[in-house]
């Protein structure tokens, strides 16, 4: 099956091809360089004038596991108001803050996704989070797995094991729960909330294993580096939401020992306390420690008013903000000696003087940072908002005239409090495919998605150029997963299985004696029945898992 | 490649008959493949992996027939009925998917035979929210464990000897010396509660109906009101405020129920009454709830449906798009009012739970030895999951899930294979 999409203008950041008029040629789901001799196209799409891309990936977005499926349940009037009929191809489901798993498919498959990145795995509930990711249609996935709060490392690091030690357990875990990539959250505070502890800063020690944040980072971050895993640590720092958290964030940045870290969510933990409300933008100081070091990434958590629900495994944080719960209801859980995780719906309201500013503050950290191979677009779906407004978020960022109307109708107090009226950068189309394309793939460690070489997979999606970049990137014209068409003009026309994104870092089995034992002793269930298979995420008939390359064990930074 | 027509010894097998979901047994094997649990089994799961493989057939109006046959018949039966209702959901997870794939299809609405119970606690999170923890937890970190108004162990038979007088817990506790209370519900048998060394535990009866009192009482002295009656549904107040201050001293106390225990009138608000408590006791200290549930594939129903149609179950396909209601979509409900008008009833793992009577056409989709008092127009015996075939499973605390293997050769179909017939030949 040969098809050639003719003549559109290209964006291709990690080719450097910036608005180039090219045809792409696309074998048996595969990006090639040129037809054999007699071969045949079998179809071609002339897209003259059109816009054509990577498909788009989200690299941080709650779409599967047990947090997101209560938030499901939590919220029926939620859904009430977005039911989603079924067609001759589609399945019935919901919409709207959190989508059913069918929906969420398809509807990231209509605004030109082709993967997403599910960032909180249990590893006690991984084969949840595969499960609703396998009924999640169309797209590719993947999920980082959680550790830093759960008992085994804190023992580990309590009784000062070696490195290898702890380079091993993580390996394991990234085997056993199917991962992509290691996430931190709130590093062993999540823990200390079960020990009662309320607050636990960046060098605060947890009461029973007198283990701090900062530890936990510095040995989980050298752990992915010296693995070999691409995705830096992903983390989600300590003190989410509390005013004065810039310094954590900035404390976090400067004192983990170099090693790569990807900063979840930002705009959540940039806030300083000027001002007569004690509340205040941290977006320039963090900006600026972003350019500064190149070891960190980050994504923004752009929050955009309206109702969602923000689903975490941080019940510390959740549990400290359940009091803003809108509407009032909420669920926080203490998991498996493991993690936790909290689900609080919210009403991110425009008039509202903190809501307005996180809006502000995101935006601002936006355009702020230089470097867009190493800040991401995300709302922290669904946390911020959810990610079906994408596209406004695309147009706050690349029209000035659009971003300051909008900024003129939030509370004038959060307006005087913020520069981003100030700042005339807008996002071009390029830099724009490298946040939600070539970037993320970079970031992500996918080597054949993201961009549009030969070689590499042929998840494409072609727009039509409009000045008005929300109704450009809400409708594509076309959509290819693998090479294959599955949506036309913003509508789903085939529904395909996508792959889970996996990587399997070496690691000494050895270890498996020391982790067996820990579970026979303490745990509920035996080591062997928490691995999720490859086989097991086959077992529907419709998924695989795709293994992207490791660099091979690393020795300690210099 | 294992032959499972061979005699073997199945080491960490693990059991779905209760929403424990124990992985820890072993399991004997014979040739006909008869199995018989030979280690950590319990009168529930000997029972279960106890009966003798069967290998009915399909009946259609009492009379044998392939499985081409009845899988035809039931297609009909669900394409001429307007409001079809699948109900028992007695399944595992790939089951469930076939469930809600049909159901969509079709239009049916789906409900489980467990809801009665579980719904209680779906409107306690569905109004309030609730604080809750997973099994591995409680083994490691109760102090205090308050169980309302069960013994559990009929339910849960190793609940006490997994969880509360394990020999080792990971924070340097001695187990031995846990806190156990059983509050409310008459001539519950406690024998379970008694420590290791002796130690009876304490007990609070009162009549069940008298809980929604007792708790109401319990959360407003735990709230510092002061109360003036002397005893609530014959509990005294002086030890109600007794438990109240133990409660608020412990370091990590455990509440635990099982919502289809409690059968009186609005048990939901009982529950809520408890689970609001704990969101108090956790503004000083650590408290959990822990609702035990999960038999008969309860969660594997509402967790599957929940990520499906964005509902839990009582969830109706009957307009294009999957709409809920917790009372009107209720299998009693839909069955007395006449407002399904075909039925089919799966129960897989319990022979027992045959369907509610009925003269709607009935398909049923049942344990091979499944005894049935009115003959449905349709019986399809199918497989028992983690025993006939692999599938995955919930267990009590809605967050671990566990593959279930299948231990010996058997001819009978799985559920999921049975319904994509059916839904292919709709």
């Amino acid at each position: 099956m040969l098809i050639k999409l003719t003549g559109g203008t290209v964006y291709d950041p990690a080719h450097g091809i910036d608005g180039k008029v090219m045809d792409i040629l696309v074998r048996d789901g595969r990006i090639v360089e040129r037809q054999h001799d007699g071969e045949r196209i079998d179809q071609e799409y002339n897209l003259k004038g059109k816009v054509v891309m990577a498909g788009a990936i989200d690299m941080h977005t709650h779409i599967g596991g047990g947090k997101v499926n209560i938030a499901r349940t939590l919220l029926p009037e939620d859904h009430r108001g977005d039911p989603v009929d079924h067609t001759e191809l589609c399945k019935a489901g919901c919409g709207h803050a959190v989508p059913s798993t069918l929906t969420t498919g398809y509807r990231y498959a209509e605004m030109g996704y082709t993967a997403g990145f599910e960032p909180a795995v249990l590893p006690m509930n991984a084969r949840q989070a595969h499960l609703e990711m396998g009924d999640t249609p169309i797209i590719d996935k993947g999920g980082y797995a959680m550790l830093g709060s759960d008992d085994l490392l804190l023992r580990m690091m309590a009784a000062n094991k070696d490195q290898n030690a702890i380079n091993d357990y993580v390996a394991w875990t990234i085997h056993a729960s199917q991962a992509i990539g290691i996430k931190v959250v709130n590093a062993g505070g999540i823990n200390a909330f079960k020990f009662n502890q309320r607050m636990l800063d960046l060098d605060e020690k947890n009461s029973h294993y007198q283990v701090t944040p900062r530890e936990v980072l510095q040995r989980l971050s050298r752990a992915v580096h010296e693995l070999g895993v691409p995705h830096p640590l992903h983390v989600h720092g300590n003190n989410l939401g509390v005013p004065g958290n810039v310094e954590t964030t900035l404390n976090t940045i400067a004192g983990v020992d170099g090693y790569p870290l990807h900063l979840t969510h930002i705009q959540f933990h940039s806030y300083g306390t000027e001002g007569d409300r004690k509340f205040s933008s941290g977006a320039a100081r963090i900006a600026e420690a972003i350019n500064k070091n190149k070891h960190i990434s980050a994504d923004v958590g752009q929050i955009l008013f309206g109702q969602t629900v923000t689903a975490s495994g941080d019940n510390m944080s959740q549990f400290r903000n359940a009091g803003h719960a809108h509407p009032n209801k909420w669920v926080c859980m203490d998991i498996e000696c493991d993690a936790g995780c909290g689900v609080v719906p919210f009403k991110y309201k425009d008039q509202n003087f903190v809501n307005a500013l996180q809006w502000a503050i995101g935006l601002e950290i936006f355009l702020l940072v230089d470097d867009p191979w190493r800040i991401f677009l995300t709302t922290d779906h669904p946390n911020g908002a959810p990610f079906t407004s994408y596209p406004h978020l695309i147009r706050l960022l690349t029209d000035k005239t659009f971003r300051n109307d909008m900024l003129s109708r939030i509370s004038p107090d959060a307006q005087a409090m913020s520069t981003l009226a100030s700042i005339d950068r807008e996002y071009s189309l390029y830099e724009i495919a490298i946040m939600t394309r070539a970037g993320a793939a970079k970031l992500v460690g996918l080597h054949d998605r993201g961009h549009l070489g030969v070689g590499a997979a042929a998840d494409i999606s072609v727009y039509t150029d409009n000045p008005d970049r929300e109704k450009m990137f809400a409708k594509p014209d076309y959509v290819f997963k693998d090479g294959e068409l599955v949506v036309k003009d913003g509508s789903v026309v085939k529904v395909t299985w996508g792959a889970t994104h996996v990587v399997k870092p070496e690691f000494d089995r050895a270890i498996e004696k020391e982790i067996a034992k820990y579970y026979d002793t303490y745990h509920t269930v035996k080591m062997d029945h928490v691995k999720v298979t490859d086989q097991h995420i086959a077992d529907d008939g419709r998924g695989h898992v795709q293994v992207q390359a490791c660099q091979g064990r690393r020795e300690k930074l210099a | 490649m294992e032959n499972f027509a061979q005699a073997a010894t199945l080491e960490s097998v693990t059991c779905p008959f209760c929403g424990l979901l124990c992985d820890d047994l072993t399991v004997q094997r014979d040739a006909a493949g008869k199995l018989d649990v030979t280690r950590n089994g319990c009168q529930k799961s000997i029972t279960f992996f106890g009966r003798a493989p069967n290998q009915a057939a399909p009946r259609i109006a009492g009379k044998n027939a392939t499985l081409a046959e009845a899988v035809a018949k039931a297609a009909e039966l669900l394409g001429r009925s307007k409001s079809p209702l699948i109900a028992g959901l007695g399944t595992e997870v790939q089951g469930m998917r076939a469930v809600m794939s049909l159901a969509d299809k079709a239009g049916a609405t789906i409900d489980h035979m467990n809801s009665n119970g579980f719904m209680r606690n779906i409107q306690v999170i569905q109004n309030s929210g609730w604080q809750t923890c997973t099994l591995t937890e409680v083994r490691n970190r109760v102090d205090l464990l308050v169980v309302l108004g069960t013994d559990i162990v009929s339910l849960f038979p190793r609940f006490f000897e997994r969880e509360i007088w394990n020999k080792e817990s990971m924070f340097g506790q001695d187990t031995s010396k846990r806190e156990v209370v059983y509050l409310g519900g008459r001539n519950i048998d406690t024998s379970a509660g008694v420590a290791p060394d002796g130690r009876k535990p304490d007990v609070l009866p009162c009549d069940p109906e008298c809980i929604p009192d007792v708790l109401a009482a319990l959360r407003a002295l735990i709230n510092g009101k002061k109360l003036h009656a002397a005893d609530v549904g014959g509990i005294a107040m002086t030890d109600l405020q007794n438990l109240a201050d133990r409660l608020k001293a412990a370091k990590y106390s455990v509440l635990t129920w099982a919502a289809g225990t409690l059968n009186f009138p609005h048990a939901e608000l009982a529950v809520q009454n408890l689970t609001e408590m704990i969101k108090t006791l956790n503004l000083t200290t650590r408290a959990s709830g822990l609702p035990l549930g999960g038999n008969e594939g309860e969660m594997n129903a509402n967790q599957v449906s929940a990520w499906i149609s964005g509902y839990p179950v009582r969830t109706s396909y009957a307009s294009q798009h999957p709409e809920y209601d917790p009372y009107h979509f209720s299998t009693d409900k839909l069955l007395a009012s006449g407002e399904a008008d075909t039925l089919f009833w799966v129960s897989s793992f319990n022979p027992d739970r045959t369907p509610p009577a009925t003269n709607l056409p009935t398909v049923v989709f049942g344990h091979a030895d499944m005894k049935l008092e009115n003959e449905p127009d349709v019986f399809i015996p199918v497989g028992t999951p983690g025993m006939d075939h692999n599938g995955v499973y919930f267990r009590s605390d809605n967050v671990v899930s566990l593959p279930i293997d299948r231990l010996r050769q058997s001819a009978l179909p799985s559920l999921n294979t049975v319904l994509t017939a059916i839904e292919q030949a709709l």
